[in-house]
């Protein structure tokens, strides 16, 4: 027997009940956390898929930088169990049917989804590496990289400029 | 019956290697300590901590036992789960970082070959720069937790700091990676056993990485998040005996295995200047110790560094760490990255 459906079934225990917890607790800090602990689980599914570099980029840009300013704002917020608003009835109710219609569309989706064709690659195949990636990124998907990368750049200098500060302003008589 | 398709042998090598660096890691930081009042004593023109044991080298010994036995205090309006989760945090992801480093040439004797490093991974260097990004939230969790505004000013202070220098440290590492062409520890530390160190060709880039590390450890002259003058004591304020230790030593516990990333990207790892170590033909566990022994005569002059840097230099100002960190070493850095791109292409076209 191998090890790998362990792990499999651990992580996505974790990653279920983190998610869950992030959702429910009512302490936005905790939320935060429970969100951190989810994406570790699903890193961990990454390395069992043999994509490292994925995993590794999950932790550092999500659980490292991403999370970083969410736990930055909700702590200068300082947002409490006394001061979060509480929801109305209405809004509730409007929510749980939202949820129902996504769970109508995720069932259409996945019903045609052939699950045994579609075995994940457990611990094998290069493609998760760096070098293979790298290739794949530069030469196959350069365009769509470079536009993304452009995207970045955009939303980098809009980020500056809306964080510059007024310049004072001067009387002029 | 097998149960499980597991190694047990190479379970039990990892874990000896993991519980023997880990031992390790909490030795070096507690005899830094030490060194740390030793060398302030010396530049300072005084003796240090003599009482305990010869020249006070049972200091660190009484220093935790002294925490230790301390009363603990948990401040009522402070949130208890949280106000444990971050000392605890601070030390994981500063023990964590230890795995992927070499600690020494691989035990090959015959058939066996044992190396001496706990997980010779293909993303390498990327996963210290994973654990370290994680690193933020000790100091972010128990400075809020305590409830305490100084706490709170001085967690944020520490976690935008080691945001913004995480970019320089990693745009300066790019330059060593463009070099060696691989992420793997080992393969870093083989390229420049074989082409001479990365100081040599990364003069700039190690300047920029060890300003960074400075400022990823907290140390002076970038320890605002501890600045006394302005905010008593820092995120730690709150906490009591071995909690407040466990900070303390974590501190030190990054600056040792910064130290020992800092030998193994720029000055060679385990190799031996000058000579070839391999030809000489000596047993192999003598070999392996003896990298090891050089590496770790590597990373004790980093400490030093680290040290003596400490007792020299005056905190900067914030303001003067972000314009230094944001507006001198990444355009640094990524000017030293091109550089070294253009330079790669031209010699290997």
């Amino acid at each position: 027997m191998n090890i790998t459906p362990y792990i499999f079934w651990f992580l996505s225990v974790m990653a279920l009940f983190s998610a869950l917890m992030m959702v429910t607790s009512r302490n936005p800090v905790y939320s935060v956390l429970w969100l951190i602990s989810t994406f570790f689980a699903i890193s961990g599914h990454y390395i069992l898929l043999n994509a490292q570099f994925l995993a590794v980029v999950n932790i550092i840009v999500y659980a490292g930088a991403i999370m970083v300013l969410f736990l930055f704002v909700i702590m200068l917020m300082n947002l409490n169990r006394e001061t979060e608003p509480q929801k109305n009835r209405w809004l509730k109710l409007i929510g749980a049917l939202a949820g129902g219609c996504l769970l109508l569309v995720m069932v259409a989706a996945l019903k045609d989804a052939e699950l045994q064709s579609q075995q994940a690659m457990v611990g094998t195949g290069s493609i998760g590496l760096i070098k293979v990636l790298g290739k794949e990124l530069f030469t196959r998907y350069v365009v769509p990289f470079e536009i993304s990368s452009l995207l970045f750049l955009s939303a980098m200098v809009g980020a500056a400029v809306i964080g510059k500060k007024e310049p004072a302003q001067t009387l002029k008589s | 019956m097998h149960l499980l398709a597991i190694d047990i042998w190479f379970i039990l090598e990892k874990v000896t290697l993991i519980a023997v660096i880990i031992g390790l890691s909490f030795f070096i930081a507690m005899y830094t300590t030490y060194a740390e009042r030793k060398v302030a004593a010396w530049l300072q023109d005084r003796r240090g901590p003599n009482r305990a044991g010869p020249f006070g080298l049972f200091q660190p010994l009484a220093d935790g036992g002294k925490l230790f036995f301390k009363e603990e205090i948990i401040p009522l309006t402070s949130n208890r789960f949280l106000f444990i989760l971050g000392p605890a945090l601070a030390m994981i992801t500063a023990l964590i970082t230890s795995t992927v480093i070499p600690w020494g040439a691989s035990y090959v004797d015959g058939t066996t070959q044992i190396a001496l490093q706990v997980a010779d991974v293909d993303m390498g260097i990327l996963i210290v720069f994973g654990i370290v990004s994680v690193g933020v939230y000790g100091i972010m969790i128990g400075g809020w937790s305590s409830n305490n505004k100084f706490s709170l000013l001085a967690a944020i202070r520490g976690a935008s700091q080691m945001v913004s220098y995480e970019l320089p440290m990693g745009l300066s590492l790019i330059a060593v990676l463009l070099m060696t062409g691989s992420l793997k520890m080992s393969e870093i530390v083989a390229h420049q056993i074989q082409h001479g160190w990365h100081i040599l060709y990364q003069p700039l880039g190690f300047i920029i990485f060890f300003v960074c590390a400075l400022a990823e450890c907290n140390r002076t002259p970038f320890d605002l998040p501890e600045a006394e003058n302005e905010l008593n004591f820092g995120y730690h304020q709150e906490y009591s005996s071995m909690k407040l230790g466990f900070y303390l030593f974590a501190e030190y516990i990054n600056m040792f295995i910064s130290s020992a990333v800092m030998a193994t990207l720029f000055f060679g790892g385990y190799d031996i200047p000058f000579v070839d170590e391999s030809a000489w033909g000596l047993s192999p566990l003598l070999f392996s110790l003896m990298s090891f022994a050089v590496l770790m005569a590597k990373v004790l002059f980093f400490l030093f560094v680290f040290i003596w840097i400490r007792w020299t230099i005056p905190r900067f100002r914030y303001d003067q760490l972000m314009n230094l960190g944001w507006k001198k070493l990444i355009p640094l850095s990524l000017v030293n990255m091109l550089i070294t791109a253009a330079l790669t292409l031209w010699l290997n076209k």
